[in-house]
């Protein structure tokens, strides 16, 4: 049976009807047309999928979307400002060619984020450390780490 | 995953009827959970997610008690200021399951309701000889666990809260598997408020045990040397691509004198 | 290094410019294969052989036809007139015939051959209903005992895995001269003998392969996006080979494409059913893999037992080697897997050395595993491995300092000719092992070494000076090896009225920043900012043609293709300007994106010569035609030879055997560089790739049941952020001598140094408790295995 769902996706109310085996990733990306969250495997190990949920990062491929019933979610598209500027994280992973396909960008970036919400002064063992749910195969991490600190002396003034 | 019914009950009373109705399963965080269904290696008809009952929330400290609701993220222990001052082991323990999503979503109660042979939080409660509470009863550490994902609990049963003794002193040292980072050894080292030691290994056979060879040792001596030069026999310990049960015996001495190093 | 937000005109080549395609990436607006939609589109799920090994007596989709949203179910007996899946390269056995060859069914044919393969497409309203119905099919199997080990495969008394394979072998192949090796051996003052495995690896792009497929009923045309390598390549084999289409009745999008590392070139029977049923359905179709179908059904790499033998004279010089591998083709031919352990794997067996005579045999041998192919550096991995272990080794015993053996036999003048085929053009190997000595400190190392000892620690230091054959390479010579394609790049310049220019080429980018680094090239040459050039790749429908993008050679191939586009806009450009400025073509220079008249200050911008061509009024009409659009095929006469030094050093903790990195210091001779960023980037990326596998990652089979018991990240160890160190790399130059940008290509360099480095310093760093050998990855349950038996337990 349907459960009716209602939530803020990247600051707007979304109200659907879904079918309760929904993944939280499948409702965006299905319902909402939210394509930048990923989903690069089914064990929730890779991190792709990562989203925020009322400001934590979570795995939306590992989370059923009635579980974010009346949740704030954040996904990739939501960092933008509207005026085109991209999040310092964003900026800071292009400026330290922290991607290269891109698929695991999001997920990444969503991550990074959190860690520095909670550890703004990271070291590169501490970031890391906490990036351990999140795979990267073509960067081999080094600039990632290099742009989480950029961007985490960026946002922390 | 297969077709699934949803509940959100708001007292733990409906849950459980809901629950002995259905014969459905109780979804915490779901992070073992849902992911065991994505896989179709589960198929529970009806989902009673916990999250909205009150009485599975917070921690507290309760004299010489530190009381865990079952459906405390293990991001919420980690961080706790009040786990940290009773019972730092655990906040220690909980920073390192899983990762950081996981533990945004993972839940204590729900951990130990799954009992999966390589989760940390049961190591933590065989060692600290902590209670679990559930709707129906007070379980001790020492008759909670049946066995490779089996515990004592009813099948409409649910775990409401750990009730932990403040232990003198603790530490857990975990040997993570190369791939899932699961415990390939975990072992949780506790010096009671009476002094005797207890030690909990969890990853290495089918379900957490006591080490207690260890524990002897280290009532007489409460010293990494100690705990290292104790022989584990590999009879009984699990054995994969990851490690034989030979490595497995060798780890468990090594990470319960790493437990005991961090004690000290 | 530096990045730069705005480049200026002709210093923008060698600048670390930013990328153009992140912008899309760090905003959730990339479209990979599994974002794009299409109206009444359905999903596709595989139903897949559960068995190693299998005889299908029967198959019943009857009651998975009622199951709720189910559209159609296809199995092999529906696919009439589709052929197997074709094999890109003839090897020819020492025996003098042509490789045993299979057939390649896109769907299984009365018996399947490794747990995952392909049996029903069942197509569905929705994936879930896709599952479900395919859990109604019924397949009766007839189990059949299984081999996975190449070397059981090729035993006697085997299961036989294919008719047309006797012995499930599909070509013994050698290279090399046997009697000259066999006689200095006679003659070696020393012999140092390895018995190597590489180890089998899964290749784990973070995107999973996927693909939507639709045909156009009014049209009678294909439209298929796939997240793969090489569209061309794919619709070439796919039409003319299986289906029998005609090419230009299919357009193949590879859109954005998340990884591939090899593991999408090749044309599978996902997408190849899929078009076949899509025309039967007249609905779109997609499927998107599941990280577990990715372990089972994607090409897998490596897979090599291998017996090497170096013979040496009393100072250490090489005088010959000799080497025996069996490689492990899995159940079937994947699109190249025949010439990976032999056309690049053998032909690399030199070195950087100057080995006088090397002889090398190869067995290879079907089993009932998923196919192996290419993947990341793909038989110069292997051939690196077994080399840079065998030099190691040889030092170790004869002791001589692991840089002295290597500086006593490099090769020094060029062009060299090796005994295994290969000419190399350039390269200065003893400048990259003198950087890299320098970046790894290695004076400072035994200070480091004993103050780890002092904490309980085992240190090591291993090197590996590795060479590497990229920019794959002259057509012919590739057909006259048995290639069945050829091998140069297409691009194609287009210069619109005002100026700003579109390049469309064949190379496809999953990664590389090719729409960055080629355009920094054509920004370069004409002079124009690279924000006014768009790079267009990854579309039968918009590019010319394309071989794609592997082995190293887009920039070398597809990036010459590109230059030769250019000179020819540049020599029409200056036919234009020669009339405008009324002065003879050979007076007109053209530089900093202005053409002048020589030892003048008469002159036109490019963008003014640019309208002329498409506004033509005062135009030479009669000799010259309008438009600025020039298309180049370029095939190269020689591969390039990248090559370098990688130190590793370990710290081994002999407790757990946990194998800590804790320094990598990578100095490589790519050639000329366009965008150092850039290739900083795939170095990082292809180190920590062979830091998986020295380490971390292998695929298992179970010996008896053929099941793959690493089937899921669970299992499977790929690296994290925490288990690889930051990257100490740099470059020296020595530009390519045949190709005009001097390139020589990086993408694999770090994955195929890193492997034998790390496990010469684990071995460096085992030496004192007497470990000299054990097999790769260096998991710390491996690790601690060998320091027992070392030990003397079991």
């Amino acid at each position: 049976m349907a459960v009716s769902l209602a939530m803020t996706v990247n600051g707007k109310p979304v109200n659907a009807d879904v079918d309760p085996r929904t993944l939280l990733v499948e409702f965006l990306r299905n319902n909402l047309g939210l394509t930048g969250t990923h989903v690069g495997c089914d064990t929730a190990q890779c991190g792709a999928c990562t989203v925020h949920v009322d400001g934590n990062a979570v795995k939306s491929c590992n989370v059923l979307a009635v579980q974010a019933q009346g949740a704030n979610v954040l996904t990739i598209e939501g960092l933008i400002a509207e005026d085109g500027t991209m999040h310092p994280m964003q900026a800071a992973f292009r400026d330290c060619h922290g991607l290269q396909c891109g698929f695991c960008t999001p997920g990444m970036v969503m991550s990074a984020i959190d860690l520095v919400n909670r550890h703004p002064g990271a070291d590169e063992a501490t970031i890391r450390a906490e990036l351990e749910g999140n795979l990267c195969r073509c960067t081999g991490y080094h600039n990632i780490v290099k742009a989480v600190r950029q961007a985490a002396a960026v946002m922390g003034k | 995953m297969y077709a699934v019914e949803y509940q959100q009950p708001t007292n733990l009373a409906d849950a459980a009827s809901i629950l002995a109705s259905t014969g459905g399963r109780a979804l915490a965080g779901g992070q073992s959970l849902v992911a065991a269904m994505k896989l179709r290696l589960s198929q529970p008809g009806t989902l009673v997610d916990l999250s909205l009952i009150p009485d599975l929330k917070g921690i507290r400290r309760n004299g010489d008690r530190l009381v865990i609701g079952a459906m405390a993220k293990h991001a919420e222990v980690a961080s706790s200021d009040v786990v940290k001052a009773a019972l730092p082991a655990l906040a220690g323990l909980a920073e390192g399951i899983g990762d950081r999503q996981v533990r945004n979503m993972g839940t204590i109660g729900g951990s130990l309701a799954n009992n999966d042979p390589a989760a940390d939080w049961p190591a933590a409660v065989l060692a600290c000889n902590a209670t679990i509470r559930t709707n129906q009863r007070a379980i001790g550490a020492g008759e909670f666990f049946k066995g490779m994902f089996e515990t004592a609990l009813a099948p409409d049963e649910i775990v409401t809260a750990v009730d932990f003794p403040v232990v003198q002193r603790a530490a857990y040292a975990k040997f993570p598997n190369p791939a899932s980072r699961f415990a390939l050894v975990g072992v949780f080292v506790a010096q009671m408020g009476d002094g005797s030691v207890r030690v909990a290994v969890t990853g290495a056979a089918p379900s957490v045990f006591r080490a207690t060879a260890i524990e002897d040792a280290l009532a007489k001596s409460f010293t990494p040397v100690a705990a290292k030069g104790v022989k584990v026999g590999a009879d009984g310990l699990n054995s994969d691509l990851h490690g034989s049960a030979e490595y497995r015996a060798h780890l468990i001495s090594v990470m319960a004198s790493r437990a005991v190093v961090a004690i000290a | 290094m530096g990045a730069n937000d705005t480049a200026t005109m002709t210093s923008v080549v060698g600048q670390s410019v930013l990328r153009k395609e992140d912008a899309r990436f760090l905003t959730g607006t990339g479209q990979y294969t599994d974002d794009v939609s299409m109206p009444r589109q359905t999903y596709a799920y595989f139903l897949r052989s559960p068995h190693a090994h299998a005889n299908i007596d029967s198959i019943d989709v009857a009651k998975a036809k009622q199951s709720p949203g189910v559209v159609d179910i296809f199995t092999g007996a529906d696919l009439q007139g589709v052929n197997g899946l074709p094999c890109g390269w003839l090897i020819t056995g020492t025996d003098g015939k042509p490789m045993n060859e299979p057939p390649h069914p896109v769907l299984a044919q009365g018996k399947v051959r490794y747990v995952g393969d392909a049996v029903a497409l069942v197509i569905a309203e929705s994936p879930a209903q896709a599952k479900d119905a395919a859990e109604q099919i019924v397949v009766d199997y007839d189990v059949l005992p299984s081999a996975v080990d190449s070397l059981d495969a090729l035993a006697d008394g085997a299961p036989q895995i294919h008719e047309q394979a006797p012995g499930n072998r599909c070509y013994t192949w050698a290279l090399g001269d046997k009697a000259a090796v066999d006689a200095a051996f006679a003659n070696a003052a020393h012999v140092t003998k390895i018995d190597i495995v590489n180890n089998r690896l899964i290749p784990n792009a973070i995107e999973p392969r996927a693909a939507l497929a639709h045909y156009d009923r009014a049209n009678d045309e294909y439209t298929l996006y796939v997240a793969n390598q090489n569209p061309h390549v794919e619709r070439l084999l796919m039409t003319a080979f299986v289906l029998g289409l005609p090419e230009h009745k299919v357009r193949v999008i590879a859109p954005d494409v998340g990884g591939g590392f090899g593991s999408k070139i090749y044309l599978y029977p996902e997408e190849t059913a899929m078009v076949f049923a899509s025309k039967k359905i007249h609905r779109p179709i997609k499927w998107a893999a599941e990280r577990s179908e990715s372990f089972l059904s994607d090409a897998h790499g490596r897979d090599h037992v291998t017996h090497a033998e170096l013979a040496l004279d009393k100072d250490g010089k090489f005088l010959a080697m000799r080497v025996h591998t069996t490689a492990n083709m899995g159940a079937y031919l994947s699109t190249f897997a025949s010439c990976i352990p032999t056309i690049l794997y053998a032909t690399l067996l030199a070195g950087q050395y100057t080995t006088p005579a090397i002889y090398c045999e190869v067995a290879a041998a079907f089993t009932n595993t998923a196919p192996v192919d290419a993947y990341r550096g793909a038989g110069r991995p292997e051939a690196t491995y077994v080399v840079e272990r065998i030099v190691s080794q040889a030092a170790m015993e004869m002791g001589i300092a692991q840089d002295e053996i290597r500086r006593r036999n490099f090769v020094r003048e060029f062009p060299y000719q090796t005994p295994v085929a290969l000419n190399y053009d350039i390269g200065d190997y003893e400048q990259t092992l003198d950087a890299a000595m320098e970046m790894a400190d290695v004076a400072g190392f035994p200070a480091r070494k004993a103050e780890a000892q002092k904490r309980g620690k085992l240190r090591g230091l291993g090197y590996a000076a590795y060479i590497e054959a990229c920019g794959l390479a002259p057509s012919n010579i590739a057909g006259a090896l048995g290639a069945r394609a050829g091998l140069f790049e297409a691009g194609q310049v287009r210069v619109h009225p005002t100026g700003s220019v579109t390049v469309f080429t064949g190379s496809h980018s999953h990664g590389q920043g090719h729409e960055t680094t080629f355009a920094q090239i054509v920004a370069g040459r004409l002079g124009v900012p690279v924000e006014n050039v768009s790079v267009v790749h990854g579309d039968t429908g918009r590019i010319p043609f394309g071989m794609g993008t592997y082995g190293s050679r887009s920039l070398a191939v597809g990036g010459t293709a590109i230059v030769k586009a250019l000179d020819k806009i540049v020599a029409k450009g200056k036919k234009i300007a020669a009339h405008l400025l009324e002065a003879a073509e050979s007076d007109i220079e053209f530089r900093d994106g202005k053409f002048t008249v020589a030892g003048t200050d008469r002159s036109k911008a490019f963008a003014e010569i640019a309208l002329s061509a498409y506004v033509p009024h005062n135009y030479p009409l009669g000799t010259l035609e309008p438009g600025l659009d020039e298309t180049a095929f370029y095939d190269p006469t020689n591969f390039t030879y990248p090559a370098g030094t990688h130190i590793c050093e370990v710290e081994i903790d002999p407790d757990t055997g946990v194998v800590d990195v804790v320094a990598f210091s990578a100095c490589d001779d790519f050639g000329n560089i366009i965008n150092p960023m850039i290739v900083e980037g795939q170095v990082h990326g292809g180190v920590a790739q062979g830091l998986g596998q020295a380490l971390r990652e292998q695929c298992v089979y179970d010996r008896d049941s053929g099941q793959l018991l690493t089937g899921s990240l669970m299992d499977y160890a790929l690296p994290r952020a925490d288990d690889v160190p930051s990257f100490n790399v740099a470059t020296k130059v020595t530009p390519c001598t045949h190709n005009p940008l001097g390139a020589k290509g990086c993408g694999e360099a770090g994955a195929i140094g890193a492997p034998a480095a790390m496990m010469n310093a684990v071995m460096d760093a085992l030496a004192p408790v007497g470990v000299t050998h054990f097999d790769m990855p260096a998991s710390p349950y491996r690790v601690w295995n060998a320091i027992r038996a070392a030990h003397g337990h079991a």
